[in-house]
């Protein structure tokens, strides 16, 4: 396959397959020419986790993770290491952005169906990746030692106890590694946060990528573009990913860092969702605050959460509410992929569940008072009703024929 | 008489204690670049606060440098322990222990309350303090209910009640003529202190400033490189931009 023996690249070619790796994944990858806004929150995702890891590394640094040290060395990191406080801001912001970009990716794999057959196993990586990043956030929110890092993990923790027959109690002291949150519980997260599961991540990150570059990519419209190919077998609606969705996707990566650096610059602590202001009162295991708040980003289940009058029926509500996004690929009976062609239900069901998803991140912000907890039930049983009704309104409704070419490109 | 009708005349924050609801805040406008205000709270902190509250997470150099007081300066007015040195953390030399037995809970550190409780909290908070006779150190608070620390700037201030009183609430237009009400559950001052109303609001305004520079040193650097960044930004998406009109040209 090397072409050019005497050169350098030709020599680690045979070798090492760098050219045919950057080809298969990059130059001659073809994806569809009509990506839109949507398509730019998976490559914003990995840029995200490229900035946690490397963010992390060098706040490891000088980070003590010990309960008598923690707290203190944040502070140190703010003050006395020379741009420290950008590094910390980098990582903190950075987590709430994460998240952001991870929801947008997955809303546009509801919007153009891009978990249906034959991706089903890319969404399930997805999934897997969502929920190792949710254990990789509450464990690194434990670390700065904070009032809410304490709490929080308190509470959350204390979810595991509403298993019967003793199992979880003990469960919850394994977990803790103590009969309450201590110093060997931050250890643990410590170690789990930034070794065990930053690789798991970044496996599953690789595991993603390969099974989508061996189905191709989803668009839009929903169309098989390996369908309709040229005389030299390439698709007609594909263009090579290098250069053009490189120099493309650098658009979408310049005006999100514009945001993200606003954010970060300007208002650091996210009006106190990014960084909860609690949070900058030391841990302390003897004065509960008055209300504790998980992070913005696991607002939607804590609210299903709390929904649920009864303790463990809620839990089970909170886990369904993940686990059910792992079977979607199954519940989606549509003939067609992209809500462009679904029917109005389909349609209606969507941008509902959309909105949604949002109103209840915030119901889970919020103390729960009656009226709050009332249309958090009712936010509830719209999240469940989406994906339970989904494989009867998907089989019901009329859908549109779909083009035989990609629309909208540019 | 007199005097005493003229200070109830001007009555600071007039509160409306909603039952069980949160009190209303008075805004603090913190101004991190007026170095002034930060070393005159510096200075207040020091003198008023800093027995019991520590800033242990900040150090002397840094406030210096940052509030533009010279070293001489800062070690001889604002570092009353002999043993510090100027780039020593501003802890404080009171126990854990002994706070507990004097105050029930030991004084927090201040290093990040701006940050914990916001500016607003912290400048109604300092001016709402009232005599209380059923509390251990006579007074309690307005906005933070029952609270185990004493009015350490009551001398500052004088002495504040809480109930009835006649409130300003506007000016009559033709005689320039103070209008009031009568108000409930509100605070006046009985006494004047050393200081009057508006320079005593003025000195708290001044801590709350350094308490808010003291939560986040970095906050004013942060915003002024924030718009470089930005900037920096800006232009380059000039280029990215068409670079990636370029090459979509042949896209059909």
């Amino acid at each position: 396959m090397s072409k050019q023996q005497n050169t350098l690249m030709g020599w680690i070619d045979d070798r090492l397959p760098v050219t045919q790796t950057f080809e298969k994944h990059m130059s001659k990858y073809y994806a569809p020419k009509n990506f839109n806004f949507w398509y730019f929150f998976g490559v914003l995702s990995m840029m995200m986790l490229a900035n946690q890891i490397l963010t992390g590394v060098w706040l490891t640094m000088n980070f003590v993770p010990s309960a008598e040290g923690a707290f203190a060395s944040v502070e140190f990191i703010m003050r006395d290491v020379e741009w420290g406080w950008l590094i910390r801001y980098l990582h903190s912001t950075g987590a709430t952005f994460f998240f952001i970009a991870v929801y947008l990716h997955m809303m546009r794999a509801v919007l153009y169906g891009s978990y249906q057959k034959p991706r089903e196993l890319i969404w399930i990586f997805g999934m897997l990746i969502y929920l190792a990043l949710m254990a990789e956030a509450f464990m690194g929110y434990v670390l700065p030692w904070g009032q809410m890092s304490y709490w929080g993990a308190q509470v959350i923790i204390s979810l595991f106890s509403v298993i019967p027959f003793g199992i979880g109690d003990a469960l919850t002291e394994w977990i803790r590694g103590d009969f309450l949150i201590s110093g060997a519980t931050l250890n643990r997260f410590f170690a789990l946060h930034v070794v065990a599961l930053p690789l798991v991540i970044v496996g599953l990150v690789v595991v993603h990528l390969l099974a989508l570059h061996e189905v191709g990519s989803n668009n839009p419209d929903g169309i098989d573009i390996k369908k309709l190919k040229d005389e030299n077998g390439k698709p007609l609606d594909g263009i090579p990913f290098h250069p053009y969705y490189t120099v493309h996707d650098l658009v979408g990566i310049v005006v999100f860092l514009m945001i993200f650096c606003t954010v970060l610059f300007f208002f650091p602590e996210g009006n106190g969702f990014a960084l909860e202001y609690a949070n900058f009162e030391p841990a302390n295991g003897l004065k509960t605050p008055a209300h504790i708040a998980p992070v913005w980003y696991f607002g939607s289940f804590y609210a299903i959460l709390r929904a649920v009058p009864d303790k463990l029926l809620g839990v089970i509500a909170m886990g369904a509410a993940i686990a059910i996004l792992f079977v979607l690929p199954w519940l989606d009976r549509s003939p067609v992929r992209s809500w462009r062609y679904k029917g109005w239900i389909s349609k209606i069901f969507i941008v509902v569940f959309g909105f949604n998803f949002v109103l209840l991140t915030w119901l889970g912000t919020q103390p729960a008072t009656a009226t709050l907890t009332s249309i958090a039930q009712v936010a509830s049983v719209i999240y469940f009703s989406f994906f339970i009704g989904m494989p009867f309104y998907t089989r019901m409704e009329k859908t549109k024929p779909v083009p035989e070419r990609v629309t909208g490109g540019h | 008489m007199k005097k005493i009708f003229a200070l109830i005349a001007a009555v600071i924050p007039a509160f409306a204690l909603a039952a069980g609801g949160d009190v209303h805040l008075d805004k603090h406008l913190t101004d991190l670049t007026d170095n002034a205000s930060l070393q005159r709270g510096a200075q207040t902190f020091a003198n008023y606060c800093m027995g019991c509250h520590a800033t242990s997470h900040a150090r002397y150099n840094r406030v210096a440098r940052d509030l533009e007081i010279p070293e001489k300066l800062m070690m001889e007015n604002l570092v009353s322990d002999p043993d510090k040195k100027f780039g020593d953390l501003m802890t404080i030399a009171m126990t854990t222990e002994d706070a507990k037995q004097w105050f029930g809970a030991p004084p927090p550190d201040l290093t990040l309350v701006a940050r914990v409780r916001r500016p607003d909290w912290l400048y109604t908070y300092l001016r709402s303090f009232y005599v209380d006779p059923s509390r251990p150190w006579g007074v309690n608070n307005v906005v933070f209910k029952d609270v185990g620390m004493p009015h350490v700037l009551a001398d500052l201030q004088g002495v504040q009640l809480k109930g009835t009183a006649q409130v300003a609430v506007g000016f009559d237009t033709l005689t320039g003529q103070e209008i009031t009400e009568e108000h409930h559950d509100v605070l006046y001052l009985a006494e004047e202190g050393s200081l009057s109303a508006s320079e005593y609001d003025k000195l708290v305004f001044d801590l709350v400033n350094f308490l808010t520079y003291m939560a986040e040193p970095i906050a004013v650097e942060r915003e002024r490189l924030g718009w470089w960044v930005l900037l920096f930004l800006a232009i380059f998406f000039v280029p990215v931009y068409m670079l990636n009109k370029e090459f979509w040209r042949d896209v059909k």
